[in-house]
């Protein structure tokens, strides 16, 4: 199994000016994160939604790499997003996905059939041109100059360790550093969007 | 009662809304109500369609569309509206999208008693959102359709237009 920093840390170096949207590996790529105004870390505003989210982002700017940190649980809630990705095609669309078998937010209970679901072979059954599976840090360092360097869309199923939070909700430390709103902000100053259109 | 042509919601009508007030993404899942739309989006060069299977998928596909500088719109029946609540409320409310709804409104009746729990659901849902809505029965109630984007983009908030053009289903 793979740590979520590691993994991110290995990803940040061959980042370039992609935009990412980290999902529940947000925690980590804040702090690993040298280009802030083209990340959107929603935190997580309906579970599920991450990849819906990131592929509107992706058609909307084409011309941009968009790199999405999904995860299992959110991916099988909403597995219907594997299709629509595989038709529309974005080829700016890399959706890699941390797959900790577990929903850990919640004390670490496992997802369905945690152990036994290959990401990488549904997506190709919905029909993603490219997925891979790595449960290996060094396999997927060694590979991933290779994934980014080809175009979406793409599915990067990863086993990551679990990072299980068994504090009461109220009680946790935030890891936003900003409002979901400032982060919209910041990212439409980046791109030269204002109030939701282009410039 | 038998409905003249003047008083049906003509697809022309309706896209000339969507493509006057700069759609460029129509995020949607066919319904009954919304069919005969279709091969118009279709053929119109402006509108990107973006299939979802299951209508919840439309509302973060739409914040990202809107966070990315785009204009999207959803399409999308009753039934599946009251399924989305929770991706209505994170990713659309939460996220101040400024998105329209074009909701179809299966049950609708104007005339003798409705028996379509979709539609007896239908408001009293968009009530407990706090969704503003306006009905869309004909041809004449189409600049509606203008003002539900007009007070999206003045709210920052999702606003939904009923599409009630007496349940016709597939047949017209």
């Amino acid at each position: 199994m793979l740590r979520t920093d590691d993994l991110l840390r290995i990803f940040h170096a061959h980042r370039g000016d992609a935009i990412v949207v980290p999902g529940r590996g947000g925690r980590h790529w804040g702090k690993i994160s040298t280009r802030p105004s083209r990340d959107l870390p929603m935190g997580d505003p309906a579970m599920g939604g991450h990849a819906g989210f990131a592929l509107g982002i992706a058609l909307a700017l084409p011309q941009n790499k968009v790199v999405l940190f999904d995860s299992e649980g959110d991916l099988l809630m909403s597995l219907g997003i594997l299709p629509t990705v595989a038709e529309l095609a974005p080829a700016n669309f890399y959706h890699f996905m941390l797959d900790n078998e577990c929903y850990a937010t919640t004390g670490g209970q496992p997802v369905p059939n945690a152990k036994n679901v290959a990401y990488d072979v549904v997506a190709r059954g919905c029909g993603y041109p490219r997925a891979f599976a790595f449960d290996d840090l060094h396999e997927f360092e060694a590979k991933l100059p290779d994934i980014l360097g080809e175009p979406g869309p793409v599915l990067v199923a990863l086993k990551v360790v679990p990072e299980v939070e068994n504090v009461p909700i109220g009680q946790r430390k935030r890891w936003q550093t900003r409002t979901r709103d400032k982060v919209l902000a910041d990212f439409r100053e980046e791109f030269g969007l204002e109030g939701g259109t282009r410039r | 009662m038998q409905k003249t042509a003047e008083d049906q919601l003509s697809p022309e009508v309706v896209l000339a809304e969507m493509t006057k007030n700069g759609v460029t993404h129509v995020v949607w899942l066919p319904d009954s109500e919304t069919n005969f739309l279709y091969q118009l989006m279709q053929a119109e060069p402006s509108l990107r369609l973006v299939p979802v299977s299951r209508e919840g998928l439309a509302f973060s596909i739409a914040a990202g569309l809107s966070a990315g500088g785009q204009r999207p719109i959803i399409l999308i029946q009753n039934t599946g509206l009251m399924e989305s609540g929770d991706s209505l409320r994170g990713w659309a409310i939460g996220l101040n999208v400024p998105v329209v709804m074009m909701i179809g409104y299966r049950g609708w009746t104007r005339h003798g008693v409705n028996t379509d729990t979709a539609a007896t659901y239908t408001e009293r849902f968009l009530h407990a959102f706090g969704i503003s809505y306006y009905l869309c029965e004909s041809s004449a109630d189409a600049p509606r359709i203008s003002i539900a984007f007009e007070e999206a983009a003045r709210t920052r908030r999702p606003v939904a237009v009923l599409m009630a053009d007496e349940y016709h289903g597939f047949n017209r």
